[in-house]
């Protein structure tokens, strides 16, 4: 059995705190570093991808085309100025793909 | 529209074939679309739940952390955090789910080769903050839920990809391929029946006039 990584990456603030957990981190400053440093951890062995959800806005192409892979797992996570909405956004249009319409937050909204 | 073919009773046959193995499918995908359809929803309500409350806590997780940043020189704070000493090790295997191939993630933490006792801070407590070690231990905290997001997130959209293909497949059968074959089938056999009939009145026809010639 051999043996994954993880990575973050997003702005520095935010993720040096997982720097402590054996998390490899990845600090970027924009969405073009963050596509770089993106394609190259997509060809190592990573497992799961904690990307905040900063980035991940600007990057959605290639995001959603490591979704549709095995591996890695691509997580948009909240960086320190809070959440933007966008992993429940991608939740949401899971369940529209699956089912054709939104039943699951229809309630709230 | 119906498949253009020669109007044959091989033919029918064939057809008749063709067409119960479709319905056969049909049922089968439907079965299979249905089922996905309830494991999916069964994890991606779990999904939800544990994305919300991962949320509030990693945002606050990271506003302590920049709490911390706030009150350390920014050079001390790096070195603090410069050689982690735990090191997270993660085996993937493949579980299945209806034929859907996710990952499954198991993972833990390994303290670096260090002799001594390691806690999961990896520095000192002098000259840092306490907000860095809590910000530090909530994360740690986190770690585990994040990774069972992982694992979820992704079987949900492996999921809702192969629902939407089996769909796309169930619909395609349901509304195209069945009802041409139901046509074709149909069309066939009113082309042999009306073969018949004009080989009945003809043959009609020739003994009327066989007998009006004796």
């Amino acid at each position: 059995m051999s043996m994954y990584k993880i990575a973050v990456i997003g702005d520095k603030d935010s993720i040096l705190g997982f720097k402590t957990l054996g998390v490899t981190t990845f600090p970027v400053v924009d969405a073009g570093a963050a596509l770089a440093v993106l394609k190259q951890v997509s060809r190592e062995k990573y497992a799961v991808l904690f990307i905040t959800e900063e980035l991940a806005q600007h990057l959605e192409d290639p995001i959603a085309e490591l979704n549709k892979r095995f591996l890695p797992v691509v997580l948009p996570i909240p960086n320190n100025k809070g959440t933007l909405g966008i992993g429940i956004s991608k939740v949401k249009e899971s369940v529209e793909k699956a089912i054709g319409a939104d039943i699951l937050f229809r309630k709230e909204g | 529209m119906e498949i253009r073919v020669n109007p044959t009773r091989m033919e029918l046959n064939q057809l008749k074939k063709r067409l119960q193995m479709a319905l056969r499918g049909h049922k089968l995908l439907k079965d299979k679309r249905d089922e996905l359809i309830s494991q999916f929803l069964e994890r991606v309500r779990k999904n939800k739940e544990l994305r919300e409350e991962i949320e509030a806590e990693l945002t606050a997780a990271m506003a302590k952390f920049l709490l911390a940043r706030a009150v350390m020189p920014a050079e001390m704070l790096e070195e603090a955090l410069m050689y982690p000493t735990t090191r997270l090790s993660l085996t993937v295997e493949k579980q299945n789910i209806m034929s859907v191939y996710a990952p499954r993630l198991s993972w833990k933490q390994e303290a670096s080769t260090r002799g001594e006792e390691s806690s999961i801070y990896p520095y000192g407590f002098v000259g840092t903050s306490a907000e860095l070690d809590s910000s530090i231990e909530t994360l740690a905290k986190i770690l585990p839920k994040l990774m069972e997001l992982a694992e979820l997130e992704k079987a949900v959209q492996l999921l809702a990809d192969e629902i939407e293909k089996t769909r796309r497949r169930v619909n395609a059968l349901e509304y195209v391929l069945i009802p041409r074959m139901q046509e074709t089938v149909r069309y066939i056999t009113m082309k042999l029946d009306e073969n018949e009939r004009a080989a009945l009145t003809r043959l009609m026809k020739i003994k009327d006039i066989v007998r009006a010639k004796v």
